[in-house]
């Protein structure tokens, strides 16, 4: 029942346009697609394609010279709603595109691609950064992998967040050696400068919370083994789940708020265990000296170059280089919410989001996964919901329980709808509101079945209680019925 | 391909949760209180933080006024082991563990005004271990002495779990007389159970401690944590040797388990998935580059903090709420009229049988 509709405009250069086109431009045409999910459901993907040409400005704009600035003239000539496309077509020996490269996507919601031949590889070659640029099918199935049966996803599909109202995110040093090291960081800078564009853009998703604070003593739950040829430590890829597990005890987390925490831990080795290295799998050291586990955060190792001489004065002073270690944890950070570039075909140049973190397309792929999760979740909850208050039959439901169901499916129509007309931000902020509300109504404490006696339960209380009692009374009963009816015979004998 | 088939028989939880219950009241059960902080405590060390345990404690052994050796709970004779410790956290003590509160740390309908610490904040890829001990007999467990918890009514509470997504899989381990009745009427996926004893058995407790008077611990546990001690973070030992520990011979009673809710098979469900926290991770090997000349955002939060005006004691509370919802429903009592009528049945039919003339009496 839910439709996904993506507007995509795609623009041809001149001498672009393949010769075997259909019709003449300008056309419109729809592609779908069904993604199946379950045996009853599926999810309906849209396409609205709107062939044209170029304007006169769009053509001065391609006539840059390289795929950057092309992208960037570009860019107050397009339609950015959230969630629209626009491709451009370029001819096939087009030289603004690097040699190899077939397909060029920007920072915003725009993508260059050459012709191609023929109108089959064009389609072929829109479809595909179409859905790069919006979602994939494996992308929608594991945004509902609470539908589809299992032994279909593999268990590891759905790590990224969930959606959720609000994330904190929790930036920790943890220095375990103080005595050698006093390490100073400047966490507020760096968050101004760094963290807060790539916040403030996915403040479109979510509300972000950020803190900071310093560890110390707080030792890795692995002793590092010493590495002869290399003379580092080395931290290999099977030991680092235990990592975690004693630091995560004296992380603590907010009181007061119920979002998901997101840490991000920066270990500054002892002296005695420095430099310290992590392998991956094959044994070569990672380049990051970073890891990251699914739904928790990151930690990454900062390695302090040893004094020039041993006499140096302890402890020394670090100052640590927060660009670099943004540059890790904000690609953690990526990760975490489920973007990565890996699986994109080598043809693909995809242009770096700069300061912002992530491009305006991917900002909509979290979007578009989020208002499927959203719409999902809330109907799953009504529909438990609704189950439970029939198996219950004397729940009450206060009033303001039933406007917040009201409110949730009023939310969810409307996503739904606004999702067919193609209105992502919208349709995301409804489902946003459905799922609030819906939340609000399932868990609201008046509801725990306990307090509502089943029927067995009363019947169990009361039985004892009036059975033996009632057994004198029936007796008594049956007695005076018999004395009746021997009175209503004995007249007849009497005088 | 083997990393293909390793991911299929991996459990895909990503975080540990851990409820440990202990119901009963009164020092001379003491030994269900050892028993709640010995799990507590290889839980603990096993790799699971404080801020996802959830543990409930009916009666205060270390400090009771009749405990011999003041803040301390011994789990082995010879007072070797104290597991109440210098960094518990008992998350629901005394009155506060009743069927209600442990039913609402499941099912999430807590009251807003709950501290995180006192909550189940699992989420769909949560593993989560339920560990309950006390008094129980065939289809409920005695909570505190006062009131029961109906296997019928934890069933209901798992399903409502289930529906929500609130757990990945769950482990339910439950030690007291007749234990398996608890887990009979189990319907939700997903849910692996262990219980010390079969329908119509006793659970017996382990030893007595003679310089502390009571016994310390049950049978059934303390083989459990005699294997649990064997078991470190990255031991590879699996279910169905949890399910060989304390037969017959040694715990008298027969322990019995469920697996037949449960999708993985047992063989391949690791220890460590339920008692751990063993997180998945993966190598970073992307890095953003970013334009370190970029100027410094003015920062916000200090200036918002300011200039908000404090807020005053009415404006915190939900008034809307509060004026627009109905009375409580209160428990169900039969109307008084009832019970006055059928007083003056008794009555009437008691006069009615035994002669009139006792009536003359009361008129």
């Amino acid at each position: 029942q839910v439709r996904l509709v993506v507007p995509v405009a795609v623009v041809f250069s001149p001498g672009s346009v393949p010769g075997d086109l259909p019709r003449p431009l300008p056309f419109r045409d729809v592609q779908e697609m069904e993604i199946p999910v379950n045996v009853r459901s599926s999810v309906t993907s849209c396409y609205e394609m709107r062939y044209r040409s170029t304007t006169a400005q769009e053509e001065a704009a391609l006539a840059a010279a390289t795929a950057r600035e092309a992208d960037a003239a570009l860019h107050p000539l397009q339609d950015s709603t959230l969630g629209s496309l626009t491709m451009y077509v370029l001819p096939e020996t087009s030289s603004l595109l690097p040699q190899g490269t077939n397909v060029y996507v920007g920072k915003h919601r725009s993508a260059l691609l050459r012709a191609g031949g023929s109108v089959a590889t064009l389609q072929a070659r829109l479809r595909e950064v179409a859905q790069l640029m919006s979602f994939t099918a494996s992308a929608v199935a594991a945004a509902l992998s609470d539908r589809v049966p299992d032994g279909r996803l593999s268990p590891d599909t759905r790590r990224s967040l969930k959606s959720s109202l609000g994330y904190e995110i929790t930036f920790s040093l943890l220095n375990p050696d103080p005595k050698s090291h006093t390490v100073d960081w400047d966490i507020e800078g760096a968050v101004n400068r760094y963290v807060k564009p790539v916040l403030d853009k996915l403040s479109l998703v979510a509300n972000f919370s950020v803190d900071s604070q310093i560890l110390y003593y707080a030792v890795l739950g692995v002793t590092p083994r010493y590495d002869k040829e290399s003379s580092s430590f080395l931290l290999s890829a099977h030991s680092l789940p235990h990592v975690i597990n004693p630091v995560e005890a004296r992380l603590g987390s907010s009181a007061a708020s119920l979002y998901p925490v997101l840490n991000f831990l920066l270990y500054v080795p002892e002296r005695s265990h420095s430099p310290l290295y992590i392998q991956d799998k094959d044994g070569a050291p990672v380049s990051t000296n970073a890891f990251h586990s699914p739904r928790w955060g990151g930690i990454m190792v900062y390695n302090v170059e040893a004094p020039a001489s041993p006499q140096a004065s302890l402890p020394l002073h670090v100052d640590v280089d927060m660009a670099r270690v943004m540059e890790v944890f904000l690609a953690q950070l990526r990760l975490l919410f489920g973007l990565s570039r890996e699986e994109v075909p080598p043809e693909f140049l995809l242009e770096s989001p700069g300061n912002e973190g992530l491009a305006d397309w991917e900002l909509d792929h979290l979007l578009w996964a989020h208002t499927v999760e959203n719409i999902a979740t809330v109907s799953t909850t009504l529909t438990s919901l609704a189950q439970l208050l029939d198996k219950i039959g004397n729940i009450v439901i206060k009033d303001d329980v039933a406007s917040e169901v009201y409110r949730a499916v009023a939310s969810v129509q409307s996503a739904v709808t606004k999702l067919s007309l193609g209105h992502l931000h919208a349709a995301f902020q409804a489902s946003k509101e459905a799922v609030t509300s819906s939340e609000r109504a399932f868990f609201d404490p008046s509801l725990l079945h306990l307090l509502y006696f089943p029927d067995d339960q009363k019947f169990a209380i009361y039985i004892p209680l009036f059975l033996p009692m009632a057994v004198p009374i029936l007796l008594s009963l049956a007695k005076i019925v018999r004395e009746s009816r021997l009175r209503r015979k004995e007249p007849t004998k009497m005088d | 391909f083997q990393d293909q088939a390793e991911q299929f028989f991996r459990s895909g939880h990503t975080n540990n949760w851990a409820v440990l219950v202990c119901t009963s009241r009164f020092w001379f059960n003491y030994r269900h209180v050892a028993n709640t902080l010995s799990v507590y405590r290889s839980v603990k060390r096993l790799g699971i933080p404080d801020s996802h345990i959830v543990l409930m404690l009916a009666d205060d052994m270390a400090c009771n006024p009749r405990n011999p050796k003041p803040a301390t709970v011994f789990s082995h004779k010879n007072m070797e082991l104290n597991v109440y410790g210098d960094d518990v956290e008992v998350d629901y003590r005394s009155y506060e563990v009743t069927v209600e509160n442990f039913l609402r740390v499941l099912t999430g309908r807590i009251p807003p005004s709950t501290p995180r610490s006192k909550r189940l904040l699992s989420d769909d890829r949560s593993n989560i271990l339920i560990y309950m001990t006390g008094h129980g007999g065939n289809g409920f467990l005695k909570f505190q002495d006062s009131e029961e918890i109906t296997n019928v009514e934890l069933a209901d509470a798992f399903e409502q779990m289930w529906q929500k997504r609130r757990y990945n899989e769950l482990l339910f381990i439950i030690d007291t007389c007749q234990g398996a009745s608890m887990y009979e009427r189990f319907y939700s996926p997903n849910i692996m159970a262990l219980a010390s004893s079969q329908v119509g058995e006793d659970s017996l407790s382990h030893q007595p401690d003679l310089g502390i008077g009571v016994h310390l611990m049950d049978r059934y546990t303390f083989y459990v944590l005699e294997f649990l001690e064997e078991i470190h973070p990255a031991s590879q030992t699996n279910m169905n040797d949890l399910f060989q520990v304390c037969p017959k011979s040694l715990c008298v009673s027969t322990p019995g388990h469920r697996t037949d809710l449960f999708q993985r098979d047992p063989q391949n469900v690791l220890i460590t998935d339920f008692f751990g926290s063993v997180r998945k991770v993966e190598i970073t090997t992307e890095t953003l580059s970013l334009d370190r000349d970029v100027a410094a955002v003015e920062s916000k939060f200090p200036e918002e903090e300011v200039a908000t005006e404090p807020l005053k004691y009415a404006e915190q509370l939900p008034v809307a709420q509060i004026i627009h919802q109905k009375p409580k429903q209160k428990d169900w009592h039969p109307p008084g009229g009832f019970i006055l009528g059928l007083w003056a049945l008794i009555i009437m039919v008691f006069f009615k049988t035994y002669g009139i003339k006792h009536m003359k009496h009361v008129f």
